[in-house]
């Protein structure tokens, strides 16, 4: 899908010269509880369409929800995790409002009673002038239930105007949701893309450290809606914002922030206002279009949920989750930095390509740190940038990266020969293994072999079999070249040299 | 064995348990007697003759194996259609949902089934459970067997009329706030809601969430009793069910706990006096008389919240509605209409909404709507649940002093079908000194009391603590023995032969 904006835009340095951003983030995490929110049905990603609902799901009359309780457990200890207070009484809450994807035209939330308020997040945020610490405030997390999917089919834009028809998947319908949402966020300027990135990355972090999420957020696991908002410099009171709705990469928070911060400024500055409305990212130019306006706040209508007791939780069973906490992202990457022994802005970089996680499971399988961070902030580093895509969204696994590096290490592969099983894995062709067969991607190792191309390279360079003969053993390089280019580069170099010197030693007999 | 049709619930059960007569030949004796006389009463919306004799098969087949039955094995029962059913369409009186046939049965028809209760059908009722006379029934009006000009009380008039009618012995109806009572009263049957919580709302098709409760209807107060058993108890599926034991009501109704002597009776000021027809307060008064005669102490007891529980009820139950209705859109099941290809799909759910819901559904939810709007939200529904407040303060502060509250059911007798249907207000009178129970959450029951005005029914309300609805039965059971002694037998000994072949 192109973008259609043509909007102006001011240069991100320009609107920064004039104006403060600020952000505020909602951040919705699908919970991974084996059921939904108010029902037993499984929440499975991926099951073929309404396949996993029953009447309370479908909101059929006179069903009935009934709180997951593993839910409020995921709740309470993301609460505690981001140093929120945990309420000692709270409420679930209907919001009305009709769309086909609520199967009950309300949704079960939280409204003025949330489970978790006031806490705050640590992050650390790259700038040039190295790392710099920033805290976020959380205004809130509450629990929610998630809608169905709609695919609206017809139509140039697969949005719902122009469609055909659309199809309703209700098999997320009532799937466990925390919206995380933070106080307005109000840092340098010129920091603010930077630091909804950093944001997001910490959030997320923190939430599969929980291991109450996948957080996949090309699944849609983890969605983010960014809040930005212009005043001019030295103005306090906040300006219009907008909505800019499931943004879905961490790259992608960053650019839509700068992105807005770009056309509000450019609106701005040519005297215009500022609509309140909801606005579309689009992956392919980093744009942001105009979605739903909100001509006026839409009315909800919240009320207490009657269907529903209040949440009660008992302050043993909060301690006994506390106790449960993982260790804090930034206290466990500075252990990390230390075990592995580098330095903090290699540690940036490895969050900033989304690895961090990814080369720790890699060398919990028994990888080199040094080898694990080579490969994932290198080549498949690379290759999610060429994709536009999260490395964890890319269909590459630690055990396979292990693999890979086991290979090397055996010298089965070499660098070049395992950056073409790396192409293999992301091409779906099977894991490391399979890929080496079907590609007849492993080095030469058959001494035979080898020996065999020396013997053809070293009669057709008989001068340089003279110079290696005459003790120029750097010499040999040519050879080996040679040896590699006859090999298909399939040889293991090391091995090559060794044998080329072993031969002309040998015929010196 | 003579009329089937005229034996109370234990002693079908009690005849079918030992052999006398099967299962099947109660049924048939019920569907035979519906087949006659649902012209003119219209009770039913839904009668299948053969999944209601499959049921009494069943129970026929477990006595023959030897399995034990339950204390209402065999016995038919009229189930209202706010609840669903596998195997039968659910309408809740409204066109809106014309057709649909539920999935799943509520888990009172689980139970109902578990024990052995044979369904013969669903019963009419106001549209969604809104109303005091099954006017607003979107399928027609149901009449009172006592007077076929009459309404025979709503929203749970169907069951009610069933009921007078012999066309079943026991019924279940629900109660937001009035409904089991009122449609009881006004056709001189036994009716109770039970403490909120009592018996499980799952598959109750939802009207006002915090308030609707299913309960007995019955043509005496044991047999309302074992019907409240089987349906009552703790359920996982419904998060407002209590989980704590179902008060003893059937030890109460046999008289196990004892008569009212010595028990404490406090009748409300409130709920008496101005606005009650001459011939409800007169059988009110010789009510509270034979209680004292029969040995309990009574005592005026003052609420001055329970004026405001009619506009209070007025906020909350709409608000409610207006949330609990919002699903019936057209997308998933039910009516659809506009969908023409033209149209998108808000204006869809917009028209079929407005074919699908009659007006008293519709004025709630514009009441609901505008009482939770943003602004108004603490003016009205706010001010409202503080109200309830009040009155659940009002109880509590009256059972410290007394066991039972009584008062009339209803301000006047059965209405002409028709008086009230163009005034909301005199409609929603009906349902006066109901709505206080109904906004605290504790037992009532609604008893014959004689006859009133045009010679027509009147109840006694007999209010409890919540969780003390074995205290409602007690008294019941002592005061219907009484009275019946002074009659003669049973109220509905009284009520005139249906005239058959005259349906207007």
């Amino acid at each position: 899908m192109t973008a259609t904006t043509s909007e102006p835009l001011l240069t991100f340095e320009d609107a920064i010269a004039t104006f403060d951003p600020v952000m505020g983030f909602e951040v919705h995490v699908e919970l991974n509880t084996l059921t939904k929110m108010f029902c037993g049905c499984p929440t499975e990603f991926g099951a073929p369409p309404n396949t996993q609902v029953c009447p309370v799901c479908l909101g059929l009359p006179g069903a009935l929800p009934v709180v997951n309780e593993k839910a409020v457990e995921s709740a309470i200890r993301i609460g505690l995790a981001l140093g929120c207070s945990i309420a000692e009484w709270s409420r679930f809450a209907r919001k009305n409002y009709f769309y086909p994807d609520m199967p009950k035209d309300f949704q079960t939330s939280q409204y003025d009673e949330p489970i978790a308020v006031n806490g705050a997040l640590a992050i650390v945020v790259p700038t040039e002038d190295g790392p710099r610490p920033v805290t976020v405030g959380i205004e809130r997390a509450h629990m929610e239930e998630d809608t169905g999917k709609i695919l609206h089919v017809g139509g140039a834009t697969g949005r719902i105007h122009g469609a055909d028809y659309s199809l309703i998947d209700y098999n997320r319908a009532g799937v466990p949701l925390i919206e995380i949402v933070t106080k307005p966020i109000e840092v340098e300027p010129a920091l603010a893309p930077a630091v909804a990135r950093a944001y997001v990355t910490e959030l997320r972090e923190l939430i599969v450290a929980l291991g109450v999420s996948d957080a996949h957020m090309h699944q849609g696991s983890m969605r983010v809606d960014a809040n930005v908002s212009l005043k001019p410099r030295g103005r306090v009171e906040l300006g219009t914002r907008t909505e800019t709705k499931n943004v879905n990469s961490i790259r992608s928070v960053e650019r839509a922030v700068r992105f807005e911060i770009q056309r509000q400024a450019a609106v701005l500055q040519a005297g215009e206002t500022i609509i309140q409305e909801t606005r579309h990212f689009h992956e392919s130019d980093g744009s942001t279009t105009s979605g739903r306006i909100k001509e006026e706040a839409e009315d909800y209508r919240y009320f207490p949920e009657p269907d529903l007791t209040p949440i009660v939780p008992e302050s043993a069973w909060i301690e006994r989750l506390r106790a449960t906490l993982p260790e804090p992202p930034l206290k466990r990457r500075a252990r990390i930095r230390e075990e592995w022994g580098i330095s903090e802005h290699e540690m940036q970089s490895l969050i900033n390509a989304g690895a961090l996680e990814l080369v720790q499971q890699t060398v919990a399988l028994g990888a080199d740190s040094a080898d694990a961070r080579k490969w994932w902030t290198g080549e498949i580093a690379r290759i999610s940038n060429e994709r536009g895509l999260d490395v964890a969204a890319l269909p590459i696994t630690p055990q396979d990266v292990h693999r890979i590096i086991m290979l090397t290490i055996e010298g089965s592969l070499n660098d070049k020969l395992a950056r073409q099983v790396i192409e293999g894995v992301l091409a779906g062709e099977g894991n490391p293994d399979e890929v080496v067969v079907s590609r007849d991607l492993a080095v030469v190792s058959d001494d035979g072999a080898l020996l065999e191309a020396i013997d053809t390279a070293l009669a057709q360079q008989p001068d340089v079999a003279e110079k290696i003969r005459g003790g120029k053993v750097q010499a040999a390089g040519a050879i080996v070249g040679a040896v590699m280019q006859s090999t298909g580069g399939m040889a293991d170099a090391a091995r090559v040299r060794e044998l080329i010197l072993e031969r002309v030693g040998d015929s010196l007999g | 064995m003579s009329d089937l049709t005229l034996l109370g619930a234990a002693e079908t059960a009690a005849v079918v348990a030992g052999g006398d007569v099967s299962a099947r030949e109660v049924a048939t004796a019920h569907l035979d007697r519906i087949e006659q006389t649902d012209e003119v009463v219209h009770a039913f919306l839904h009668v299948d003759r053969d999944l209601t004799l499959t049921q009494a098969d069943a129970v026929d087949q477990a006595r023959a194996d030897g399995s034990p039955l339950g204390p209402l094995a065999g016995v038919p029962l009229a189930l209202k259609d706010v609840f669903t059913m596998k195997g039968a369409p659910t309408t809740c009186g409204s066109k809106i949902l014309q057709g649909w046939r539920p999935p799943y049965d509520a888990t009172v028809v689980e139970r109902l089934s578990a024990g052995g209760v044979v369904v013969l059908g669903k019963t009419n009722m106001d549209e969604f459970a809104m109303g005091s006379s099954t006017e607003n029934s979107a399928y027609g009006v149901t009449r009172n067997p006592w007077n076929l000009s009459r309404i025979p009380g709503g929203s749970s008039g169907g069951s009610s009329a069933a009921v007078a009618a012999r066309q079943a012995p026991l019924a279940i109806g629900t109660d937001t706030g009035g409904s089991i009572r009122q449609p009881a009263a006004v056709t001189g049957i036994v009716g109770v809601k039970p403490t909120y919580g009592g018996v499980s709302r799952y598959g109750l098709v939802a009207f006002s969430s915090s308030l609707d409760q299913g309960g007995p209807l019955a043509r005496s107060v044991l047999d309302a009793a074992l019907l409240h058993e089987v349906m009552a108890g703790h359920d996982p599926k419904d998060a407002t069910s209590i989980n704590a034991p179902v008060p003893p009501v059937v030890a109460a109704a046999r008289g196990e706990l004892g008569g009212v002597e010595g028990m404490k009776v406090g009748v409300v000021s409130q709920l008496q006096g101005e606005g009650y027809q001459p011939g409800v307060q007169a059988r009110f008064d010789e009510t509270v008389a034979l209680l004292t005669s029969l040995g309990a102490e009574v005592v005026e007891v003052s609420c001055p919240s329970f004026e405001y529980a009619l506009p209070a009820y007025y906020l909350i139950s709409p608000s409610e509605c207006s949330s609990n209705l919002a699903r019936f859109d057209g997308m998933r099941y039910g009516l659809r209409d506009g969908d023409n290809g033209e149209n998108g799909v808000e204006q869809v759910m917009a028209i079929t909404r407005a074919t699908g819901f009659g007006p008293e559904v519709k004025r709630r939810i514009m009441l609901g709507t505008y009482a939770l709007s943003a602004g108004y939200y603490d003016a009205y529904y706010g001010q409202a649940q503080k109200v309830r407040t009040l009155i659940r303060r009002d109880f509590e502060a009256a059972y410290a002093k007394v066991d039972v509250l009584v008062s009339p059911t209803t301000p006047t007798v059965a209405f002409p079908i028709g008086e009230r249907a163009d005034d909301p207000i005199a409609m929603y009178k009906a349902d006066l000194a109901t709505l206080p129970s109904s906004l605290y959450g504790g037992p009532a029951m609604s008893l014959p009391a004689g006859l009133g005005d045009d010679n027509l029914p009147v109840g006694v309300q007999l209010m409890a603590a919540v969780q003390r609805d074995e205290q409602v039965y007690r008294v019941g059971a002592a005061l219907e023995t009484a009275l019946e002694e002074r009659w003669g037998g049973p109220l509905l000994d009284q009520i005139p032969e249906l005239v058959l072949g005259a349906s207007t």
